[in-house]
């Protein structure tokens, strides 16, 4: 029988911090088995249990879209016991990884629809996995138009900075970066709030758009309002939840809302989905 | 239908310990529970109940997950565990054991730290002739004597225990064992004797009414309306019910180490406890006592049944009620649900 | 003990009735007969669901800080010790108390009665103070005595009646005279360090950390525990001996000069260990030391909190 508690071993093979106060660094591993790499074929959306050896496992967004061929990637935020010992750990380091975990974004269904991306501070880790994804040539033209609204609390928080500089060229998607505030006076995008800038930038839909919003509770408090008035019904917001979790697997009980478990039924619900759940997120 | 004489327990189990590791209730200077026999213990056969549930014995309160040394881990080999036999065992805590595999035998995965122990279980049940107040099993879908989840099925006649068998893993262990089968001329006084028994031990379990799985009430009806608060007070989230019941499931992770090495641990958890929703972040679901208690309740009575269509996550067993240092009783907690009305 | 009872009730109902309090903190009958049960009381008509007897075990000083406004609550001789050191701690206010004392003839062990229906369960538990009657399952009717049927804590009480109360529900009853009140505690110190290690091994060897002792208790109210803390991490949270001797231990000193030997611990402990082993020694360390009990004056704090530059001892400076 195979164990879903014993994890595929990978070695770092590279630690960028990404933002300018250094609590969050970008992990790419790469399998040391070949096999455990074909084995461990996800989505966008899903996550992974980052498992330190004889410290603990911490359940994180996958940031890496499957097209990213041989490595797998993950945004982390220094937060406490394992999340340290993971900051201060060197190229070369190797440790465990558990997954794919968790249901996904489903992207093969919303072929056909305008896309609407909405994060918010280090949430964006899963939407940057999704932005690449729908990217891809061959992909792309499967979907209508790509709005991505993504805001941080000042420049220095925001993610993968080239890659958001990279799309704010590119055709083919709408970039409205954004901050909270900012003393830079060179400052080309946004500042104002994520729900705000929504407001002002989302395109409208009529049925035919998804929205796909990942963020802090008040971020998702306050946008759900702009969303309904741009006319996106609650099956069409997808939202990505937090909780916290253990075996990543479905069965220590604690990621529930309501009979779901965020780890196995999400972490991916829609926002009708929710309006059904007991309100404890 | 076997027979065994009280006076030869001892040597019958014995002789099934050479196959089997076994479990039963064991008397403890605090009470019996049920645990792993030492060589040549015999499992005392006139305990009323167990303070803890046989569950150890599929899902242990520590139990480890991998070895580490260094940056390298292994798991143990589960493959080559004994079989194992659970002597004693109240048939509805046998088939609380069977309500826990929902949780650990899915599709998407399965636990082989349950699953291996699990299989390799021969169940003898031990029906309870005088099942106490605090038992509601009958309610739950189960009985004082019921042989749905046993492999074997003991019953005490006073001086010896008469033993149904039940399934081909019962009939392995009766021969195991050396159990001698009943002499021809007995066998109808003994199984009217039976059938007696069960008559009376299942009138004198309390009827709670309908225990059932609350289907027509909706879930978040139940969540809103009742006045939980009001329904916890008294209660300390001091997690003993969960750590008593049967069919209760939760575990925490570790990891412990010194220097190079270490071990990951499952740990029994109770979702009463302040930590286990709480995020790092700081924010916290259930923050407060009385939500941590809904959500307990609204698992075992309401969530568990529409998951898993299996009735609720109770077998009537009696232990919260017993052990509760607040005098909380689920019966109460689930006629409170069941008053509010049905909606169509 | 009716009467008792009934002045309780009578008590509840007035203080509701005329807005007195928002509400009333005792017990009510649990669903089995040897059990009572928290109960607030809101309404001046829920007061007659009050009831005082020899199973009224936990203390209720534990629910008093998360109440709002004005309470009311029903406290023996051990509780209001803990109500004083409640206050003593800045966790409730005087003013927000109206305390109805009970002086109290002592809890019946919950074990020791249920070992009068041999191991099953009794239907009917009746308090005739000086005797207790029991009716079991099987139909056996049992008087015995309540001396012989005393929670160990309330063999060596010192403090029947409230130190700290608004009214008494009932008369003062004799406070003891007790003799070798620490024998218990003398017992194993006299063991030599290989016994006592062998005495402690045993004691906890069926703890399955359920913090039910820490949880009933109304001194363990930090946010997060120190069991619970992971950065540090203080102590493991398996079944391993040393870690769980270390939890009992350090919860032990964290309570020492603050502990009213109240029995909630082992009353709440479902596998029926004598967690009060640990306690008793700083109880007993508090009294020959220090000369002093917890609890007993409001405004006097606890013998571990309070420093003076001109202490004795310099250990630490």
């Amino acid at each position: 029988m195979n164990n879903p508690y014993d994890p595929y071993p990978v070695r770092i093979r590279e630690i960028k911090t990404e933002t300018a106060d250094r609590s969050l660094k970008t992990f790419t591993f790469e399998f040391i088995r070949k096999a455990d790499e074909a084995a461990f074929s996800y989505r966008s959306g899903q996550f992974a249990m980052l498992s330190v050896p004889r410290v603990g496992e911490i359940p994180i967004g996958i940031a890496s879209s499957p097209s990213e061929k041989g490595i797998v990637k993950f945004t982390v935020f220094k937060t406490g016991k394992v999340t340290t010992v993971l900051h201060h750990m060197k190229q070369g380091d190797v440790m465990g990884l558990r997954g794919p975990m968790g249901n996904g974004f489903p992207l093969e269904q919303m072929t056909g629809k305008n896309v609407l991306i909405i994060g918010g501070g280090f949430a964006f880790t899963t939407l940057r996995s999704t932005i690449i994804t729908l990217m891809q040539p061959g992909l792309r033209d499967q979907y209508g138009t790509i709005d991505v609204v993504y805001g941080a609390r000042n420049p220095g928080m925001l993610l993968y900075r080239d890659e958001l500089d990279q799309w704010n060229g590119q055709p083919g998607i709408n970039m409205h970066i954004t901050v909270d505030g900012t003393d830079d006076p060179d400052w080309p995008h946004h500042i104002g709030f994520v729900p705000a800038v929504t407001g002002e930038c989302a395109p409208e839909s009529t049925g035919n758009a998804v929205a796909i919003v990942c963020g802090p509770p008040v971020m998702i408090k306050f946008t759900r309002p702009v969303l309904a008035d741009l006319g996106y019904g609650d099956e069409a917001i997808l939202m990505s939840l937090e909780n916290r979790m253990k075996c990543g697997i479905g069965m220590c009980g604690r990621c529930n809302i309501g009979q779901e478990l965020v780890c196995k039924d999400g972490p991916v619900f829609t926002l009708a989905d929710l309006n059904k759940t007991p309100g404890e997120f | 239908m076997i027979i065994i004489n009280k006076t030869d327990l001892a040597e019958v189990m014995t002789r099934a310990q050479e196959t089997y590791l076994l479990s039963g209730p064991v008397e403890t200077f605090h009470g019996h529970t049920f645990r792993h026999l030492e060589p040549g213990q015999a499992p005392d056969l006139s305990c009323h109940h167990t303070l803890l549930s046989p569950k150890a014995v599929v899902f242990p309160p520590s139990d480890p997950l991998l070895t580490f040394s260094g940056d390298d881990w292994a798991g143990p080999d589960l493959a080559d565990l004994p079989p194992q036999a659970a002597v004693g065992i109240r048939p509805y805590d046998a088939k609380a054991l069977h309500l826990l595999k929902y949780n650990f035998d899915t599709p998407e995965y399965k636990d082989p730290y349950f699953l291996s122990r699990f299989e390799n279980l021969t169940l003898v049940g031990l029906a309870e002739n005088h099942p106490d107040p605090a038992n509601f099993s009958v309610s739950c879908g189960t009985g004082p004597f019921d042989e749905t989840c046993l492999d074997m099925l003991l019953v005490d006649l006073g001086d010896a225990l008469a033993g149904k068998i039940l399934t081909d893993k019962g009939e392995a262990f009766a021969r195991a064992a050396g159990l001698d089968p009943i002499p021809a001329e007995k066998k109808a006084a003994v199984a009217s004797t039976i059938a007696e028994l069960k008559t009376r031990a299942e009138n004198a379990v309390t009827r709670t009414g309908s225990f059932g799985s609350l289907d027509g009430i909706s879930t978040l009806d139940l969540y809103e309306q009742i006045d939980w608060e009001a329904l916890a007070f008294g209660c300390i989230n001091c997690n003993t019910c969960t750590f008593v019941c049967p069919t209760c499931w939760c575990f925490d992770i570790q990891d412990e180490a010194r220097g190079q090495k270490g071990v990951r641990l499952k740990l029994w958890d109770s979702c009463m406890s302040a930590l286990y929703s709480a995020h790092a972040s700081g924010h916290n679901p259930r923050r407060q006592g009385w939500q941590r208690f809904r959500n307990r309740f609204m698992h075992k009575l309401k969530y568990f049944g529409d998951k898993y269509g299996a009735g609720p996550m109770c077998v009537g067993c009696g232990r919260c009620i017993r052990t509760c240092p607040a005098g909380i009783d689920i019966r109460t907690i689930h006629q409170a649900l069941s008053r509010l009305e049905a909606v169509t | 003990m009716k009467e008792m009872e009934n002045r309780i009730r009578q008590m509840a109902k007035d203080l509701l009735a005329r807005e007195k309090v928002d509400q009333v903190v005792g017990f009510c009958q649990g669903s089995l007969a040897a059990v009572t049960r928290p109960f607030l009381a809101r309404h001046p008509e829920e007061a007659d669901q009050l009831v005082f007897n020899c199973n009224c075990r936990m203390n209720l000083a534990t629910f008093v800080p998360d109440l709002k406004g004005r309470t009311g609550i029903v406290a023996k001789g051990c509780d209001s010790r803990n109500l004083v050191i409640q206050m003593t701690e800045n966790r409730v206010k005087r003013e927000n108390l109206y305390i109805i004392g009970v002086p109290c003839a002592g809890m019946a062990d919950k074990n020791k009665l249920l070992a009068t229906a041999g191991g099953r369960d009794l239907i009917r538990v009746i308090d005739r103070g000086e005797q207790i009657e029991v009716e079991t399952t099987q139909g056996t009717t049992h008087t015995l005595s309540r001396q012989d049927l005393l929670q160990d804590n309330c063999v060596t009480c010192i403090r029947h009646n409230p130190v700290i109360y608004d009214a008494l529900a009932g008369p003062e009853v004799p406070e003891p005279d007790l003799q070798d009140r620490f024998a218990d505690v003398a017992a194993v110190q006299k063991m030599d360090p290989g016994e006592k290690q062998a005495y402690f091994q045993h004691l906890l060897k069926d703890c399955i950390r359920c913090y039910a002792c820490r949880d009933a208790c109304p001194l363990c109210y930090c946010p997060t525990c120190f069991v619970d803390e992971s950065s540090p991490q203080w102590v493991g949270k398996s079944l391993n001996p040393v870690d769980v001797t270390t939890y009992h231990l350090v919860r032990a000193f964290h309570d020492a000069g603050r502990c009213t030997d109240c029995g909630a611990c082992e009353a709440a402990c479902p596998m029926n260990i004598r967690v009060r082993s640990f306690t008793r020694k700083t109880i007993m360390d508090c009294v020959n030391h220090f000369g002093e009990e917890a609890g007993m004056n409001p405004g006097q704090r606890p013998v571990l909190d309070r420093f003076q530059i001109n202490d004795p001892n310099d250990f630490f400076r």
